[in-house]
């Protein structure tokens, strides 16, 4: 451990390049929890997850166990999952409904609460007479120390101090306002079903891996091919264009060029978004039906500005990899520093066709799903860096030389100069040095 | 009481189910992709619900719902020579039980059957573990039984899954 031979957490990040200790040691992850994820703002859930009074999911923020759910009042309110009586995990099941009187039951000694944490009721409470008032906070379930909303992305800090939700946002505001700019009511409605994947490696080298433009056609080489060769045996048999399911897959087998030539910017607070036109608009009746809905809104150009919005993928570091043009969110929870909970939803358009939705959930199928080819070969490539990055010996380093010093800053904004540039993990990492070296980072 | 559903058939229908339904399980096992299409009638479909209760694969988020062409894009995925996740093996063995006919209609001989599973698979040094519950559509064809649907509801269906699913259960 690095820190053992009197070297601070900074000395792991280079310019070019980072220690392997950033993925594989414990105390390294002990204090990503501690000044990174109890430091910074991270998602929580949609607002439409939790429609009715008495709602409620439950996610985590690192290793805390926390509640988002909706009270009689329409608030949405984000708890530690935890009473205040004795410790009892509030909420077992992973969503639910906290029934008719809309409050939750602690399942040990009946304690009820109201779901913004308040104390309602214990049983036999005279034996609290004249020791401890039942309004006292140490008695209520605690709220999380900040929470914020943006277009209906709910997001808790569990730190009273630091920049207010949508100046930390930044840059990263553009995975919610593309999603719901191109729903006609200008909200995202999500779908109620969360793919739960763990992965077997740190969470860093998940988030790395969504703007590595270098890897979709070698890593998932096996999957372009197959679904390229399907793209025309379903055109000869049936005399029908294939599913646009398929072309999602088949784009894996694009030239290293044509991903080199897109390019990656990276905001402050290491966020970082992946432009890249996703070609979305042929001219068939679903786009040219969603482009209607838009213009009826906000006329040509407007609904013209929205769907041609320059953007592939958008990271909203630490805790947020989103696909806004096909409406993914797959959210990042580390459990160890070799073990990350990934949480994978879609969203629906408000007032766009039905059809729009169809690719949002193909999508979500082909890529997404625990059936997904994709990130299949993903998947084992991040166990494969954890193991290697794991071993004592080998080296120490891990390298990310490439295009770098090269991209252009201007304004704190870095644009990649090509798309394979390792610029959005130099990025993340100069964020994750700034979490890890900031003063008072221990938070104890 | 409730019905007894063993009894909506004849021993010869039931003979002839389990039989199809433990070749599928040994097809599956012994990745013979020909003769795992071939099990399915040519709308054939393999279903696996994200939700247990789901009643239709159509506009809703599942797991599994692949119709033959998609089938053999798994196919020819898992056996390219670039599917590296696949490289270090990957071993299945099923067990099938509890078949019970739910329905057998007598014009058509097609059979609606539910069976139990339990399945593991190795890889990477490492054994999973799955069980479930199979949901199949038969037809009577003149070379036996095809499958027009197979839903398969697993028992940890909301998860979390410890890597993904790379071929069918």
């Amino acid at each position: 451990m690095p820190r053992d031979q009197n070297r601070d957490f900074g000395s792991l990040v280079e310019p070019d390049r980072v220690h392997k200790a950033c993925y594989a040691d414990e105390n390294v992850f002990e204090q990503e929890l501690k000044s990174i994820f109890y430091k910074s703002w991270i998602y929580i859930g949609h607002e439409s997850q939790v429609p009715n009074a008495g709602d409620y999911w439950t996610t985590w923020i690192g290793k805390e166990r926390m509640i988002i759910c909706r009270a009689e009042d329409g608030q949405v309110h984000v708890l530690y999952n935890r009473c205040p009586h004795r410790g009892t995990l509030i909420c077992n099941n992973l969503h639910g409904n906290s029934g008719n009187k809309k409050s939750f039951r602690c399942s040990y000694h009946a304690w009820q609460f109201a779901m913004d944490g308040s104390l309602r009721n214990i049983p036999m409470k005279e034996g609290y007479e004249g020791i401890i008032d039942l309004k006292d906070p140490q008695l209520q379930m605690k709220r999380a120390e900040r929470q914020g909303s943006y277009r209906g992305f709910v997001f808790a800090s569990l730190s009273q101090e630091g920049p207010d939700l949508e100046t930390w946002l930044g840059g990263g505001k553009v995975a919610f306002d593309d999603i719901c700019n191109r729903a006609p009511e200008g909200e995202a409605q999500i779908v109620a079903n969360c793919f739960r994947i763990v992965q077997h490696s740190n969470w860093k080298i998940f988030l790395e891996n969504q703007l590595d433009a270098l890897h979709p056609s070698l890593t998932h080489h096996s999957t372009g091919d197959a679904a390229a060769a399907m793209q025309k045996v379903y055109k000869e048999k049936t005399g029908e264009e294939p599913p646009m399911g398929y072309q999602f897959l088949a784009d894996f087998t694009l030239p290293l060029e044509k991903w080199n030539s897109l390019s990656t910017i990276g905001h402050p607070y290491g966020h970082t978004v992946l432009a890249g036109y996703m070609g979305l608009r042929p001219r068939d009746p679903v786009t040219v039906a969603h482009e209607e809905s838009l213009t009826a809104v906000h006329g040509e150009e407007r609904m013209n500005e929205i769907l041609s919005t320059n953007v592939h993928h958008v990271l909203v570091y630490p805790c947020l990899s989103v696909q806004p043009p096909l409406q993914q969110l797959r959210a990042v929870r580390p459990l160890a520093a070799n073990k990350t909970l990934t949480e994978i939803w879609h969203f629906k358009l408000k007032g766009a066709p039905e059809g729009i939705y169809d690719r949002s959930l193909a999508y979500y199928y082909h890529v997404n799903s625990p059936s997904t080819m994709v990130n299949a070969d993903d998947l084992n490539n991040f166990r494969a860096c954890q193991d290697g990055l794991s071993l004592k010996g080998g080296g120490d380093w891990v390298s990310l030389h490439r295009n770098a010093g090269q991209d252009p800053v201007e304004n704190g904004v870095t644009t990649s100069v090509t798309g394979m540039s390792e610029q959005p993990m130099r990025n993340m990492f100069a964020a994750w040095k700034e979490y890890m070296t900031a003063e008072n980072q221990g938070g104890e | 009481m409730p019905k007894d559903n063993a009894l909506n058939s004849s021993a010869d229908t039931q003979r002839a189910v389990e039989q199809f339904l433990y070749n599928q399980a040994d097809i599956l096992d012994e990745r013979r992709w020909e003769d795992w299409l071939g099990l399915f009638t040519e709308d054939g479909k393999y279903w696996m619900p994200a939700d247990p209760e789901q009643e239709t694969g159509e506009r809703l988020p599942n797991i599994f719902y692949e119709d033959l062409y998609l089938m053999e894009m798994r196919i020819r995925r898992v056996e390219h020579p670039y599917a590296h996740s696949q490289l270090a093996g990957h071993r299945t063995s099923h067990v099938v039980s509890n078949v019970v006919i739910q329905s057998e209609d007598q014009a058509t001989g097609d059979v609606i059957c539910t069976s139990r599973f339990h399945m593991v698979e190795y890889r990477l040094e490492a054994q999973r573990y799955f069980g479930g519950k199979y949901t199949h559509t038969l037809k009577k064809t003149e070379d036996g039984y095809r499958i027009q649907l197979q839903r398969v509801g697993i028992a940890n269906v909301e998860g979390p899954f410890d890597h993904v699913m790379e071929v069918w259960l």
